[in-house]
């Protein structure tokens, strides 16, 4: 058995652990709350914004913005890959590379090559030790403060890649935050744009009377005009709320992940101190065995 | 019933800058300024970055400067979708400076581990705001 010192020094180093990991579960816990913020001050754009994009999608007919348009070959696919930049929030990041894992290796089966962008330092040490190549990376955005602007410049960039051919299909892969307890990594496609999302328009209406005897809305420029302005918004969007999602998943995880270390840490501390009693005890006993036999021995 | 007045809303990904009634608004769209008062035909317009000005309930004028947006009308209200939004009365004339002093020596110096993107960013962001206060309509 250790010795008593040997013991002691322990739970002192367990002690200060547990206030480390205490610590960061309440810094987790306070970005937590910025996060969510951010998410809540972007809903209301996000919304209005997907219900004009439903109004005028089905008036611009004329022309087919380049974006909607699938590709007949896919042989090169770029993957935005979502990670933290810092680890201690459990399966958080694994599952997140996981998803990705599976998905680039299902590319690779089809022949198709692969390019990668990397948000957190996590993902772009994957992507670097599987020697994929990565063509953007950006640190010290997920689980920051960032602004829109990050998303819409990077967002033109994809945009780019893809109108110069550069990618036949671009992806996401993020963290979506259900609940505290429950993140999950989604892969969704971003370019060519899938379907405009129709918002519920009949709950809309039903809300309020007046608008159903409104006539069409004008358009200024065309609705296919506007269209085009706000096709690629909505990549943007969507790239912004990847962001905010995998930020708020990052720091719930965290939260989570140190409030197990710090209960660890009691058990730990509980179980050490037991054996640390009971080494003393057994020390004391052994004191006592020892004066008693001397005793015994000088009496003779 | 027709209205006298119509609700602003002006969002952006980050807040909500104004959600208020108002009694007119003029806003740059592509196709030139237009002006919206209560009660007008559904209508949708892609805006310019430049200013949008307002008239609230006590005749007083404001002016919000805003970036990459569009605008949807309805008979009772308006609503801007803008990247940026910044009302002008809110913007504090003596931070932007600093910020631009501060932003303007990031860029300057040679240290590599000053992030010069975001340096210039933020030495945009506080020369659009200088000028927004000290320009006269």
């Amino acid at each position: 058995m250790a010795s008593l010192k040997e013991i002691k020094s322990k739970i002192s180093g367990v002690k200060k652990t547990k206030q480390i990991t205490r610590a960061m579960n309440m810094v987790a816990a306070s970005k937590l709350r910025g996060a969510q913020g951010a998410m809540d001050a972007f809903r209301p754009y996000a919304e209005k914004f997907a219900e004009v994009l439903g109004n005028i999608a089905d008036k611009a007919t004329d022309e087919i913005s380049p974006l909607l348009i699938p590709r007949e070959e896919v042989k090169n696919v770029h993957v935005v890959m979502l990670t933290s930049d810092r680890g201690l929030c459990g399966g958080f990041n694994t599952n997140l590379i996981e998803k990705t894992e599976d998905f680039v290796e299902a590319l690779k089966g089809r022949e198709i090559n692969v390019t990668l962008s990397n948000f957190g330092k996590k993902g772009r040490d994957w992507a670097r030790k599987e020697k994929l190549t990565i063509v953007d990376q950006y640190l010290d955005v997920v689980g920051a403060k960032f602004g829109f602007t990050i998303a819409s410049t990077f967002g033109q960039k994809l945009i780019e890649g893809f109108l110069f051919g550069d990618y036949d299909e671009v992806h996401i892969v993020y963290s979506e935050f259900r609940s505290m307890a429950n993140q999950i990594p989604i892969v969704k496609q971003l370019l060519p744009i899938v379907a405009i999302e129709q918002p519920d328009q009949a709950a809309a209406k039903a809300e309020d009377d007046v608008y159903r005897y409104l006539p069409e809305h004008i358009c200024e420029p065309s609705a296919t005009d506007l269209l085009n302005t706000m096709l690629p918004k909505s990549i943007f969007i969507q790239i912004f709320h990847a962001l905010l999602e995998t930020s708020t998943s990052e720091h719930a995880a965290r939260m989570r992940a140190m409030d197990n270390a710090t209960k660890a840490c009691d058990d730990m501390i509980e179980s050490l101190t037991l054996t640390y009693n009971k080494a003393r005890q057994q020390s004391i006993t052994m004191e006592l065995m020892d004066i008693v036999g001397g005793a015994e021995a000088l009496r003779g | 019933m027709a209205q006298q007045t119509i609700k602003l809303e002006i969002v952006t990904p980050e807040k909500y800058v104004i959600s208020q009634d108002v009694k007119i608004v003029m806003a740059p769209g592509t196709l030139g300024e237009f002006g919206i008062l209560p009660n007008h035909t559904p209508f949708l317009s892609s805006l310019e970055t430049g200013k949008v000005h307002f008239r609230d309930l006590q005749d007083k004028e404001h002016v919000v400067f805003i970036s990459g947006g569009f605008s949807e009308a309805l008979p009772d209200r308006v609503t801007i979708l803008a990247e940026t939004a910044e009302m002008r009365e809110k913007i504090d004339i003596d931070r932007a400076k600093a910020a631009y002093e501060r932003a303007k020596e990031r860029l300057a110096s040679s240290d590599d581990s000053i992030d010069k993107e975001r340096a210039r960013a933020s030495l945009m962001r506080a020369v659009a705001r200088i000028k927004l206060v000290e320009q006269k309509d």
